[in-house]
């Protein structure tokens, strides 16, 4: 998906990282819970955060402050789960995402959409397909299918070996 | 969506069919069987004439047309009729599930069936045929029917050697029976003449057979003996009698008490039985037989109830999935609610919680039971893979089936099907040897494959075992070697040799055949088993046979797990692998000298530490505990800060993401909301161990 893509003018919601902010669309956006315990899983990549408990399922937590190469998020009271829902070879994929902070959704038509500069941001292109205009801020379109592609999730740590076997 | 119906439903009526085909290749006599047939035929093709698949209702009705010949006894049951009728199931499934089966195909079918029809005729031609009486003819119009049956042996029958213990046993195979003897004209012991028989029975007989049969039984001390047999009613209108026969009308029915007698009683008796006896008018073993044969009927009529009900409500897999999701949230919800309420310290709270605890357990013993289905659907499909396999093969093999009521959680049932079919594939390719390596072995000539399946404890346990050459352990050493499986100086025990078939691509086949030999399918097994939270051994002995044992749990929605801690993690041991707990101190540790290892019972035990497994962050507290743990025939402990108890959860699954982390098999929701991770302790040793 490129910003060509997107031809209509959409919803979309804000949040904040550090200082910079993202945008998903709305769609995507299942519901935003406060930050409650995560649950640590073993042998998983450090930005995937564990696993939460959203009225009886279990859903898996990304930090995506990890994930952008910053320091790990450190749970505040402005802190957000963002879940998402992407649809994926028929099914659908629910993750939720950490955000230091939800700002409000807004509308953003396809026009005020660039596409990603080549340099001078402090994230990976791939992971973003276009930025926008915020109350003077640039604010990145996040490219969810490629950020939570499943082959950059279900990455294996290699599991700490038991040193000293008998 | 109509359409859809019609096909699961014949899909399902198919299924059914060829069941009873099979069974009718085993037993040609079994009337009720043909009907059976007949009866699924005839409703493929009125509901595909309903439905407007008329190619289907046209095939159908062809072959329905002959076992209407068949069910009015002019044509034999045969082999060749039978794997036509198979062949003609087959092309029905085909035309069902939406493919075009062409007009020739479906012709030449219907002409193989002529064609034997005129053969059985030629046979059926008195001249050519010997002038045997066809059996079938005469039993064919028998109903079945319950037959009351009272039997007075002669005085003297123990004099002629008479065995009347036998006579009963032959009454058993006509059908189901009730006995009960009476003994109230035996002797006091002064005037006891212990080469007499004083005793009677009366008999209560469920038979199709007829009353020829029946007598047939008693024919050798006819003679001697008093013998009334009478019909009752038949088995069929059973279940259409509103109210059975009271006790007193059988008796004033039996001739044991007049009828007058009884309504004097009845006036002022409610209990009929007692009274009769103590007022001396009938003897306690008479109404004992009167009521044996009120239960006798009572239990018939209970049984075809049973049979009308028991397919009665058709609902979706979805439908029941959700409710059982539901259940599951309630059964955490409620966990929280008996945790709440007793830290409330109020009694009133606390009752509350007990009952709702009380009624969820039910709803949740109800529910699960919802999705247990007898594991014979999925055996009665194996019937047909070893028949066809094994002529295909040239080989003789029977399968027996045991246990097939055993029931088990549907979408295991379901999930079974691929890793039973790749281990029978096995057994009849090459476990079971040719009929004549079999002979030259001493062997008897029909190689025999055993399904069986049994619950125990919280586990399901189901072996395919076959009597053939078991696993050429030499051959499959040297296979492994040639792929570099074992290590070099290597000596594998059997047990870890028989695991080599597990490994993917791995067969030690000379030939690839066309039923096994790829080397895809142990590997498979042992994946899909697995997945399934169930484990996989094998058994063999050269020359005798092979068995696998595969155990799986009962349910894949709920296990009991020992709930305990490590930091702040929380971790759910299922309950099934855990042998003991055992306290380590940190004078302990220090005197292992930074091996993990636990003294058990003077034993030397490896253990896991989940703090370093896990990478968990923290000191080790003062004292700790050891769970040993038992999986796969290994033993190891796992060492975890502390034990929190039995917990019994609804696993709920990682979800994709989550897929490859393999010492993990699940989640489960705590009763304050947090999730606690359910550890896989195969994984967790096998990892140990490489």
């Amino acid at each position: 998906m490129t910003v060509d893509t997107i031809t209509q003018t959409a919803h979309y919601l804000t949040f904040k990282i550090d200082e910079e902010y993202f945008t998903v669309n709305v769609h995507s956006v299942r519901e935003i819970l406060e930050y409650s315990k995560i649950t640590k899983m073993p042998d998983a990549p450090p930005f995937m955060r564990g696993i939460i408990n959203v009225r009886g399922s279990v859903i898996p937590v990304i930090d995506l402050r990890l994930k952008f190469g910053m320091e790990e998020t450190i749970p505040k009271s402005s802190t957000r789960i963002i879940v998402m829902e992407i649809a994926r070879e028929g099914k659908t994929l629910v993750i939720g995402s950490l955000a230091d902070s939800v700002k409000e959704v807004i509308e953003i038509a396809p026009e005020q959409i660039e596409p990603p500069p080549e340099m001078g941001t402090r994230w990976k292109k791939d992971y973003i397909l276009g930025v926008g205009k915020y109350q003077d801020e640039f604010i990145m379109l996040l490219d969810i299918k490629k950020l939570f592609s499943i082959d950059e999730l279900t990455r294996i740590n290699q599991p700490c070996t038991d040193e000293d076997d008998s | 969506m109509e359409t859809d119906i019609y096909k699961t439903e014949a899909i399902e009526i198919l299924d059914d069919l060829e069941a009873a085909l099979l069974e009718l290749e085993e037993r040609p006599e079994d009337m009720p069987l043909v009907n059976r047939i007949f009866r699924a035929l005839h409703t493929i093709k009125g509901s595909g004439k309903m439905f407007g698949f008329d190619d289907i209702a046209d095939f159908t009705h062809e072959i329905e047309n002959i076992y209407d010949r068949v069910r009015s006894g002019n044509l034999a049951v045969s082999q060749a009729l039978i794997s036509l009728t198979l062949a003609s199931g087959d092309i029905i499934r085909r035309m069902v599930h939406g493919e075009e089966v062409p007009l020739a195909e479906r012709q030449a079918m219907i002409s193989r069936f002529q064609g034997m029809l005129q053969r059985e005729k030629g046979l059926a031609d008195p001249a050519l045929s010997s002038p045997q009486p066809q059996p079938r003819a005469i039993a064919q119009d028998k109903q079945t029917a319950i037959w009351r049956i009272r039997f007075k042996p002669g005085q003297n029958i123990f004099q002629t050697g008479t065995n009347l213990a036998r006579l009963f046993a032959e009454l058993r195979e006509l059908g189901e029976c009730t006995v009960v003897g009476h003994c109230q004209e035996v002797p006091d012991l002064a005037g006891l003449d212990p080469q007499s028989c004083y005793l009677s029975w009366d008999i209560v007989l469920t038979t199709g057979r007829g009353e020829q049969a029946i007598r047939d039984v008693f024919i050798f001390v006819e003679g001697d003996s008093d013998i009334e047999i009478t019909v009752l009613e038949d088995a069929d209108s059973v279940g259409q009698i509103e109210q059975h026969r009271r006790l007193g009308e059988i008796l004033v029915e039996k001739g044991d008490i007049a009828q007058d007698k009884l309504a004097e009683i009845l006036a002022h008796r409610p209990l009929i039985g007692q009274t009769l006896v103590k007022e001396k008018l009938v003897h306690q073993s008479l109404v004992k037989s009167a009521l044996a044969e009120q239960q006798h009927i009572r239990k018939l009529s209970e049984k075809q109830k049973e049979i009308e009900s028991s397919d009665s409500v058709r609902v979706t897999a979805n439908k029941l999935d959700t409710l059982v999701n539901l259940v599951g949230e309630l059964v955490i919800v409620q966990a929280r609610l008996s945790q709440h309420s007793t830290l409330s310290c109020d009694p009133i709270a606390v009752t509350i919680a007990e009952e709702v605890e009380r009624l969820t357990t039910e709803l949740r013993d109800n529910t699960m039971s919802l999705r247990m289905l007898p594991i014979g659907t999925t055996f009665s499909k194996f019937k047909r893979l070893v028949r066809d396999l094994s002529k295909e093969l040239g080989k003789d093999i029977v399968l027996e089936m045991e246990g097939e009521e055993t029931q088990l959680d549907k979408s295991v049932i379901e999930q079974l099907n691929d890793p039973l079919v790749h281990i029978i594939r096995n057994s009849i390719d090459h476990g079971i040897e040719s009929p004549e390596a079999r002979l030259a072995r001493g062997k008897v000539k029909t190689g025999v494959i055993k399904l069986s399946a049994a619950q125990s404890g919280a586990d399901v346990v189901i072996s395919i075992t076959d009597d053939g050459a078991g696993l050429d352990t030499a051959k499959i050493r040297a296979k492994a070697r040639e792929r570099d499986l074992i290590a070099d100086g290597r000596e594998l025990s059997e047990e870890e040799v028989y695991q080599l078939i597990f490994e993917p691509g791995f067969s030690t086949a000379e030939v690839v055949s066309g039923v096994s030999g790829r080397g895809v399918g142990m590997d498979v097994v042992k994946r899909g088993v697995e997945a399934l939270r169930g484990h996989i051994e094998i058994a063999s002995r050269p020359g005798q046979g092979t068995q696998i044992t595969i155990r799986l749990p009962l349910t894949l929605a709920i296990i009991d797990g020992l709930l305990v801690e490590t930091g702040s993690e929380k971790y759910v041991i299922p309950q099934a692998a855990v042998l003991e707990c055992f306290e380590q101190t940190r004078e302990d540790i220090e005197n292992a000298h930074g091996n993990n290892v636990i003294n058990v019972w003077g034993q030397m035990m490896p253990y896991i530490c989940l703090r370093q497994r896990f990478a968990i962050a923290g000191d080790i507290p003062p004292s700790r505990r050891v769970i040993l743990c038992e999986a796969n025939g290994r033993k190891a402990g796992l060492a975890v800060d502390r034990v929190i108890g039995n917990y019994q959860t609804v696993i709920k699954p990682l979800g994709e993401v989550y897929k490859k982390v393999e010492c993990i098999s699940g989640a489960t929701i705590l009763g304050d909301g947090t999730v606690a991770l359910i550890l896989d302790p195969v994984k967790l040793m096998e990892e140990r161990q490489t």
